[in-house]
């Protein structure tokens, strides 16, 4: 008979937990649009706001496509004692996260940013006054923060001109969009912002969610929000196909893509799969030259959460391994419920310098920053 | 190399439909007229471009040009060489495309009673799986009912793909029908092409489909599992058809994470849905999406998490591996009979009943 050893969840030594750690996913909010947003967003744009909504592209004027699973999916710990969203008062987000956790390197992603509005020209003022907020009371303020430049990623001009105004910009660490648009984001409409992006060296993250006006299964609309939970991580291997096979990487050598808040566990498989396919079929893509888990290892990262969690946890080991440990990304997801909690996210027996690339130095080379 | 054992039962083989005049005699009366008077195309799919590598192996390809279109040649090609005592024929051919259900109907009967004149009356190692008419649930019924009776169906075929996600009660009076009459459904790549086959929008290239089909066979069962059709039909089994495997134990880690987050929206889901998947759910063996490395299969056999799921397959006539190297290396040799033999014998009751 064999015995399975059950594996404790304890907490890493303290002395681990309180080295210095970069987390790669935290969600600000506004405190109030009027107050904090509307100083950099023209009179027109305010009066259209208040008067015909975002209209992104589903049908809740309201909310979510599918109700979430907590109140503003939010952990019920993370509303600021002075009221305000959670993820919306810096002071506490320093007391709640940056401080206890010992976050050195934080990246912001703002996910109501006027991403994916149907009206373009509205999206890029939104963008536009998000990122000018960033600055003003978030990156201005703590020097641990770094900024996204957010951008109306429909409508690719637009996108790279608000890069290039952002480029040099030291509050800002990355290029953000998301992952449901409306066409797959290897494809040529959105050419520009990539080459933007390299222009001005910095990194672009594709982060789960959006709407792009289809189902997000290629089967249909499912009923539960687990079920569209659960599929962020199938659109990201979707975007990520179509992103090799568009031939992206090897047009822009530089290109820094990393995928955000979709998992990582599928990573090796999805690899393997792109690997066979190209090998069978590549005369359909002449300009994808190498095998596309070549472009993957060298241009690619992943942030942590949502972790997937196997029965034993040393499997996730051996998928770490296959991917490479210098491709991970840590991330917490603050304030949203499913945050992955530093001192428990790694199976044990990770090794000390597995834990350095993995909490810290594979974010500071992927962006850039020294410290 | 690994060498095949004789006595193998292969579980997907494509035999094709030369031509839309094949079926003809097969017909109402009134859909041969249509198919005459209105001039109707091929219902060939865009899954499988005729001439695409993925689809044919070239020494499969035959003089005529149609893989998988002659019985000598299936003989030839993928029952003798593999030493295969039985095959399950899933007839790929764009019925489940249609936007007609009667017409859909229609053909799925032709496709069904042309499979068993043609194929399974000469060839006593040929078993078949029935084709339905998707689109309508209760025409998809009748069709079971009226060949349940012949035994060498063994299975029904669906694609991962259509109008809506696999486990929407839309579709449960098939999976009703299936479990009264031990029939597994077979779910096979492809789509009926109703939504883009990613959920971020149409892809450029066929690369693209082929490679996004595995993603689609995530969210099936993602459907499946959570829509609670395995609570509802706990004697249903769903067999996972040229959809790869290789993703699966991380897709399973996730779902169950993402179940001990959210099962107070399916409460009905009252186990991890890691069991359930291995307890009904079977995945046919070709493609394998290799690892480069021996020992990075063995492990990931391992994170599989049971030795029962994998069905030998050969996917005839579609290209994945090269002479009779069906067995990718790094199969644990104790897997061996277990994928070839048990493993389909477990999973399709009627192989090993009586043929009434």
């Amino acid at each position: 008979m064999t015995v399975q050893l059950l594996e404790r969840r304890a907490t890493q030594p303290a002395a681990a937990v309180k080295m210095a750690i970069a987390d790669c996913d935290i969600h600000p909010s506004p405190k109030s649009m009027e107050k904090e947003v509307y100083p950099y967003l023209e009179k027109r744009w305010q009066r259209h706001l208040e008067t015909y909504g975002v209209r992104p592209r589903q049908g809740f004027a309201n909310g979510p496509a599918f109700p979430k699973g907590q109140p503003d999916a939010s952990r019920r710990d993370a509303y600021p004692p002075n009221g305000g969203r959670p993820g919306s008062d810096l002071d506490f987000m320093r007391q709640q996260h940056l401080d206890p956790y010992n976050v050195q390197l934080g990246i912001l992603n703002p996910l109501r940013g006027g991403q994916g509005v149907q009206n373009g020209d509205f999206s890029a003022a939104l963008c536009r006054a998000i990122n000018d907020w960033q600055i003003a009371e978030w990156t201005s303020k703590e020097p641990r923060l770094k900024g996204s430049v957010v951008v109306p990623y429909e409508d690719a001009a637009a996108s790279a001109a608000e890069i290039d105004a952002r480029a040099g910009d030291t509050n800002f660490a990355q290029v953000l969009v998301l992952s449901r648009t409306a066409e797959p984001l290897g494809q040529r409409r959105y050419w520009p912002i990539y080459e933007a992006a390299a222009r001005a060296k910095l990194p672009v993250a594709v982060h789960a969610f959006g709407y792009g006006g289809f189902p997000v299964t290629g089967g249909g609309w499912p009923s539960y929000y687990i079920e569209e939970m659960v599929g962020h991580a199938q659109c990201n291997q979707s975007v990520l196909t179509s992103m090799v096979m568009e031939g992206i990487f090897e047009r822009l050598p530089t290109l820094k893509v990393i995928l955000v808040e979709g998992g990582f566990a599928w990573l090796p498989a999805l690899a393997w799969r792109l690997d066979k396919v190209w090998t069978r079929l590549r005369d359909e893509t002449p300009h994808v030259k190498r095998p596309p888990s070549s472009y993957i290892r060298q241009q690619v990262w992943v942030t942590s959460q949502p972790t997937e969690e196997p029965e034993p946890r040393r499997h996730l080991l051996d998928t770490i391994e296959w991917m490479g440990w210098d491709r991970l990304l840590f991330a917490t997801d603050y304030p949203h419920w499913d945050f992955d909690d530093p001192t428990q996210v790694l199976p044990p027996r990770v090794g000390e310098q597995q834990r350095r690339q993995f909490f810290m130095e594979n974010a500071r080379a992927v962006y850039g920053i020294t410290g | 190399m690994i060498a095949i054992p004789p006595g193998g039962i292969d579980c997907d083989i494509h035999p094709a439909v030369p031509g839309l005049g094949a079926l003809l005699p097969y017909l109402a009366d009134h859909w041969r007229e249509s198919v005459v008077q209105r001039g109707m195309h091929e219902l060939e799919s865009i899954a499988y471009p005729k001439n695409a590598p993925l689809t044919s192996r070239p020494d499969w390809r035959g003089a005529g040009g149609l893989p998988g279109g002659d019985l000598d040649q299936l003989r030839a090609q993928a029952l003798g060489p593999f030493g295969t005592s039985l095959a399950i024929c899933n007839c790929l051919y764009g019925v489940q495309l249609l936007f007609s259900e009667d017409l859909a109907a229609g053909f799925a009967s032709a496709i069904n009673d042309w499979v068993r004149r043609e194929w399974l009356d000469p060839e006593p190692r040929l078993r078949a799986s029935i084709v339905v008419p998707v689109q309508n649930p209760e025409m998809a019924v009748n069709e079971i009912e009226r060949l349940a009776a012949d035994k060498r169906f063994v299975q029904i075929l669906m694609l991962v793909m259509g109008e809506m996600p696999l486990g929407r009660r839309h579709y449960w009076p098939i999976y009703a029908a299936a479990e009264r009459h031990g029939l597994p459904i077979g779910i096979h790549a492809g789509s009926g092409y109703r939504h883009p086959v990613t959920g971020v929008g149409w892809p450029s290239y066929y690369s693209e489909d082929y490679a996004n089909q595995a993603v689609a066979f995530q969210s099936a069962l993602t459907s499946l599992v959570c829509e609670g059709v395995f609570a509802k039909f706990p004697g249903l089994k769903v067999v996972l058809i040229e959809s790869g495997f290789t993703w699966l134990p991380a897709h399973l880690w996730r779902l169950n994470k993402f179940w001990r987050g959210l099962r107070m929206e399916v409460p009905w889901v009252d186990r991890p849905p890691a069991e359930i998947v291995r307890d009904h759910v079977r995945l046919t063996l070709q493609p394998v999406d290799s690892p480069p490395q021996h020992e990075q299969l063995e492990r990931l056999m391992e994170h599989m998490g049971s030795d029962a799921m994998l069905l030998f397959s050969t996917d005839y006539p579609h290209w994945h591996f090269e002479g009779t190297q069906a067995l990718p290396e790094g199969l644990p040799g104790a897997l061996i009979h277990k994928i070839m033999v048990d493993n389909p014998r477990a999973t399709y009751a009627r192989l090993t009943e009586a043929l009434a």
